[in-house]
């Protein structure tokens, strides 16, 4: 909000001009005009962004110290300052510890697993296929274009323990598939798996760019020096790739630690909070009207995700400098933030 | 990878630069990738499939491929019974808006941080950059509060509002605009053109892709967006589809298979077909957006 109060300075009229000239490094009327013109273009956006985006998320930050309830909204004063207490309520809460274990399993388990067969993907289709290249790209792309609500409610009818197609088609090597939604083993493994499924997509668009940076000459040179190809990959290709799949293992993370439409749609958290994930736990207690405890936990699921940023970035930028301008992007990104 | 590594091995030296310059295709890889494919589009072909059989066939152990009798009704009920048609609004007003929204001011925005220096200009940047990463969970709780002391609850202003501008339309525009010559913007500075008339003639129509890749991804995200629909439209006539599906799929209609993959299909199809005729784009705006810089 302040800085709506700021931006009077900037488009300050051309009579006090020269109070602000230490400000400007070379104040010519054209160049007032021009930031003018330039305040002129930010304030639409910027109005917005302040209203709806910016004062929401420092909004949440003081909601989160309150006691502020769903009743409090028609009468503001009844809230109270209550310190850390919610944070405190929300980590000891079993079920919240439980939410988060839940949101870890699915994270630790389903990025690297997106990672690896995303990779596969990428490196089966950099091998010089030309043919159906382009159409196989299509292809695993296609649900990431796809609204989780709808194919989660189709992967329910195909996970069904009697007549559901997965478990069909392993009646054909002779498995008895388990009940997968309904079991507190496989409820979260067959999340997963859908999950997998769906953002795959992406990252074999971003593999197959990075790709394209591994050096050639490398290869050929290492090739005539007797390297096999797992060594190539082991020692060219994924030393190369490592920003690549520093930017896959983030924004990968950072869906993932907020996964909310599976649960919603195929189990409803269950059964017995098998696959309640922290965003769902969010949902439930502002559901419930306790607006405070719901805003304590989304800042402790949004210090999870830059904790995973920076965690990636530790594992995987370290080693290799030559990461550029989208790294640069990241750390800007999460430094600021 | 085995069989790639044994062949290298065992060619002749003055063929190993050619076999890695144009790798020969291998069979096994087309195999392997098309089984993936497979697994891939099954999901879709079934759902489409299953939305024109009968519930009874549905219920069907084992199950079947083929409907053995296709039947509309499924998508009649959806159409007749429930109310789907104001759902396929709601979610095309809503997306259509947001879209345009986030075009125009994202755009303007992008130019001001592209091109002009300005003061205001890093701070601006930063903050908006900043937002790039916060999960949606976080602004959830203020948010209604603000709508709703707003009085916009359950109306197309709660739902589109808080869309109009996305932070990320702003850094994919100003990473583009920045692509664009300094010398075209300074020529038509020197002829006397305004910076709104430089913007609108000289550098909106360059910026075609990338207000392409733009749509398209603020489209795709305000259709399938669920979260903030959910708890703000509170009334069936101001469901988006998303929600209309979620809210029936765990409701009084959970059993009524049929009925929820017509209701998939309806959700997907556009999508699907929308995003297979414009596909270039996707992926290109996918690498505009992660990689070219």
């Amino acid at each position: 909000m302040s800085a709506t109060l700021t931006s009077g300075k900037g488009v300050r009229p051309p009579g006090t001009a020269d109070t602000a000239a230490p400000r400007v490094r070379r104040s010519s009327p054209l160049r007032r005009r021009r930031s003018i013109a330039a305040w002129g273009m930010a304030a639409p956006f910027m109005v917005l962004f302040l209203v709806f985006t910016a004062w929401p998320v420092l909004s949440s930050l003081f909601m989160s110290v309150t006691d502020i309830k769903s009743r409090d909204l028609q009468n503001p004063f009844a809230v109270d300052f209550v310190g850390l207490e919610n944070f405190s309520t929300v980590l000891s809460d079993p079920l919240f510890q439980k939410a988060a274990f839940n949101t870890l399993y699915f994270v630790v388990v389903g990025v690297p697993l997106t990672i690896l067969v995303a990779l596969a993907i990428a490196l089966a289709l950099n091998t010089g296929i030309t043919k159906l290249s382009g159409f196989f790209r299509v292809g695993y792309y296609m649900p990431v274009v796809t609204s989780i609500v709808a194919v989660a409610v189709v992967w329910r009818f195909l996970l069904q323990p009697e007549n559901g197609l997965i478990n069909e088609v392993l009646g054909w090597f002779g498995i008895q598939g388990p009940d997968w939604l309904g079991s507190t083993t496989w409820a979260m493994p067959s999340l997963i798996m859908m999950s997998v499924w769906r953002s795959l997509g992406t990252l074999v668009v971003i593999f197959l760019a990075g790709l394209q940076s591994v050096p050639k000459a490398l290869h050929e040179a290492s090739a005539l020096d007797g390297a096999n190809a797992w060594q190539r990959l082991r020692n060219i290709t994924l030393p190369t790739l490592r920003p690549t799949m520093l930017f896959a293992g983030v924004i990968t993370g950072i869906g993932f630690l907020q996964f909310f439409e599976e649960p919603f749609v195929m189990t409803q958290g269950g059964p017995l909070n098998s696959t309640l994930s922290v965003a769902y736990l969010i949902y439930n207690t502002f559901g419930f009207g306790n607006y405070g405890v719901a805003a304590a936990m989304s800042y402790v699921l949004f210090a999870a995700v830059v904790l995973l940023t920076v965690i990636n970035f530790k594992v995987l930028g370290e080693r290799d400098d030559a990461a550029g301008p989208r790294r640069r992007w990241f750390r800007r990104a999460g430094g600021a933030s | 990878m085995t069989s790639t590594s044994t062949a290298t091995a065992t060619k002749p030296r003055g063929t190993v630069g050619s076999h890695l310059g144009e790798p020969q295709p291998r069979r096994w890889i087309y195999v392997v990738l098309g089984l993936g494919l497979v697994l891939v589009v099954t999901p879709f072909i079934w759902m489409l499939l299953g939305s024109f059989k009968t519930n009874g066939e549905l219920r069907q152990n084992p199950p079947t491929w083929w409907p053995q009798a296709p039947t509309l009704g499924n998508y009649q009920e959806l159409f007749t019974r429930l109310d789907f048609p104001q759902f396929f609004t709601n979610s095309v007003v809503v997306a259509v808006v947001v879209t345009v929204g986030n075009l125009v001011f994202c755009s303007m925005l992008g130019y001001a941080f592209a091109k002009i220096d300005f003061w205001g200009r890093t701070w601006m940047f930063r903050l908006v950059l900043a937002t790039l990463m916060i999960p949606g969970m976080v602004t959830l709780v203020p948010l209604f509060v603000l709508v709703s002391n707003l009085g916009m609850v359950n109306t197309y202003f709660g739902l589109i509002l808080p869309f109009l501008a996305g932070a990320f339309g702003v850094f994919l525009m100003r990473q583009f605009m920045q692509g664009i010559p300094d010398e075209l913007i300074d020529a038509a500075r020197v002829d006397g053109a305004g910076e709104l008339r430089i913007f609108a003639t000289v550098v909106m129509p360059l910026c075609k892709p990338a207000l392409a890749t733009l749509a398209i991804l603020t489209f795709l995200g305000s259709w399938n967006n669920f979260l903030w629909p959910l708890v703000v439209a509170s009334t069936e006539d101001m469901y988006t589809l998303p929600v209309a599906l979620a809210l029936y799929s765990v409701g009084q209609n959970s059993t009524n298979y049929g009925l929820l993959l017509a209701g998939a299909c309806v959700v997907l199809v556009p999508v699907l077909v929308v995003f297979l005729a414009l596909q270039r784009h996707f992926v290109q705006g996918l690498a505009t957006t992660g990689l070219k810089t």
